[in-house]
């Protein structure tokens, strides 16, 4: 089997759009694309675990094929380390699954076999997350009633990329804001094997009401297709210097 | 999502109701509940009269990747690292939901700080070196225990012995470690990656033994590293071993072989300390100092007579 790479946008936010497109709608768009959309929502410390304006969270990643999930900021870390674990061994299935359908007929899936066979197919699922490569754009909400909670975002994604280069496949980040001043989006940072360096780039935050998910999310998806081609050079030329 | 699962699982299970399987058929009788992991719940179950352990969750992935940990630490050691696996199953309920479980060896015993605390500090050693030489052991198999915690270990009596009873975290060397848990872990400390490798369950194992002593646990405020050591010098039974664990938090063993030699020449030196000292009390120095200092006086005046003699 060829090793890909998995693509991810990982969301981050503590409220509802309120301006353009539906979210869940480009958010199936760019599963569509092979882009796994993941949600978390920051709750507030006051609010219940099921608020009114976070139902949406759980729609995006529902058509976005990924894992979404409702949390407190202190335990926020974990929650974004997790979330990509699960997502990516979600997709990794899903290929899995699809190939199992192909050998042994369309109505078979993992749950329908033995215990002692889903072993072994773990197994290649979990060699699979463990080596393969993995793109993880982060969209941050930037919006007013982020204020508190951006320098809770900032640790966790530092401790997510601390986690995910503990594993044998190669990673990259990049980090986007949204509402941007201008565009749907801004690009706080660029895509980079690790994010020890984002304190000193942190997204400021926009004051306003308006928070167009759903376009953000379109624009995100796009930023994998523009840096393939820019990273089909520079993969040339790490592989120019591994032979040399 | 931890909480939500266990919190519908409990609506499911309840005391007094019959699991049974649907690929091999075996019923298990549900007692009581044991814990919550960070994925399923386990409870005290009962076949054909014996007790026994049953983890369910409606995870089947992850449930799956916990069976075959299980099952290679078995292949590897025998029984004796993790409690020994009894069956893999799925259930379904009358809903027609599936849920997977396994079942495993009852590991019955007490949390390691009620019994330090019930039997005093000098087992501290005791569960290092038992603990040392399990870890041991499983790296020399090729794994890392990962999600090394209090909750995790059980000191099962006679003789007392501390026993893992999740293994869920129990990673590959050389993998991202697979689960853990905030304070336990050497990222979270900035002090250190999170790959699997001895060195990083040697850190879980020192924050094991703080945890003895800070129950509730502490913050790292903003220098990790210093609030940990200070923390580490204020426990006076840690006293002995402060050298060894200040290494194994900066991550200067490459073994447990290695940690477990130091901890053993510790408290080698402890003993004989204190029997020196007893020797000392008993009080028997000072009648023999004055008795050789007196053979000395004659012997000097034996010798100054034989000079001014001739």
């Amino acid at each position: 089997m060829k090793k890909g790479t998995l693509k991810q946008i990982l969301l981050i936010t503590d409220g509802c759009s309120n301006k353009g497109e539906d979210p869940a709608a480009t958010a199936a768009l760019a599963h569509q694309q092979g882009i796994t959309v993941n949600v978390i929502g920051i709750l507030d410390d006051d609010q219940t675990e099921d608020p009114e304006g976070l139902q949406e969270v759980e729609e995006i990643a529902l058509s976005g094929g990924g894992v979404s999930q409702l949390v407190y900021k202190q335990a926020l870390s974990q929650t974004v380390q997790m979330v990509t674990k699960q997502a990516m061994t979600q997709t990794l299935q899903g290929f899995v699954n699809t190939e199992l359908k192909q050998i042994l007929g369309s109505e078979q899936s993992m749950e329908d076999l033995e215990p002692e066979k889903r072993g072994e197919i773990m197994e290649v699922v979990e060699d699979l997350g463990e080596t393969c490569d993995l793109e993880v754009l982060v969209l941050i909400d930037t919006s007013a009633s982020m204020h508190d909670k951006l320098p809770t975002v900032k640790e966790a994604l530092i401790d997510l990329s601390i986690s995910l280069n503990s594993r044998i496949g190669r990673n990259r980040f990049s980090i986007y804001s949204f509402p941007g001043k201008r565009k749907d989006i801004d690009k706080v940072f660029d895509w980079s094997p690790k994010l020890d360096a984002v304190s000193t780039v942190f997204p400021k935050l926009t004051s306003g009401g308006i928070t167009p998910t759903g376009p953000a999310i379109r624009e995100a998806m796009y930023q994998f297709g523009k840096k393939s081609l820019l990273r089909s050079f520079r993969k040339n030329d790490e592989q120019d210097i591994e032979n040399a | 999502m931890m909480n939500k699962t266990s919190k519908t699982l409990d609506y499911v299970i309840r005391p007094g109701m019959t699991i049974t399987g649907k690929w091999h058929k075996k019923s298990y009788l549900i007692k009581r509940k044991l814990g919550n992991g960070a994925i399923g719940s386990v409870y005290l179950c009962e076949m054909n009269g014996k007790q026994a352990a049953l983890k369910i969750s409606d995870k089947s992935s992850s449930m799956t990747m916990e069976v075959n940990v299980l099952k290679s630490l078995e292949k590897a050691q025998g029984n004796r690292l993790g409690p020994y696996l009894l069956d893999v199953d799925d259930w379904v309920t009358t809903q027609g939901n599936i849920y997977s479980f396994y079942v495993m060896e009852y590991v019955r015993g007490i949390p390691m700080a009620d019994f330090i605390k019930g039997h005093g500090s000098e087992w501290v050693g005791v569960f290092m070196l038992q603990l040392l030489e399990d870890l041991g052991d499983l790296h020399q198999s090729g794994w890392v225990f990962g999600d090394l915690k209090t909750e995790n270990l059980l000191v099962a009596s006679s003789p007392p012995k501390v026993r893992w009873i999740d293994v869920g975290g129990t990673t590959q060397i050389g993998r991202a470690i697979k689960e853990y848990t905030e304070f336990y872990d050497r990222g979270y400390w900035e002090l250190g990656s999170r790959r699997a490798e001895p060195s990083y369950d040697l850190f879980a194992f020192v924050m094991v033994f703080l945890s003895v002593y800070y129950p509730k646990r502490f913050q790292k405020g903003s220098n990790p590293k210093a609030t940990l050591l200070k923390k580490m010098n204020d426990v006076k039974a840690l006293k002995p071993y402060n050298n060894c664990l200040k290494k194994a938090i900066l991550g200067r063993y490459h073994s447990s072989a290695e940690m477990k030699q130091e901890i053993t020449d510790v408290l080698y030196h402890a003993q004989k300390g204190q029997r020196k000292k007893q020797q000392d009390n008993t009080g028997d120095t000072f009648p023999f100092v004055i008795e050789s200092l007196g053979i000395c006086i004659i012997a000097l005046g034996y010798y100054l007579s034989s000079i001014i003699i001739p």
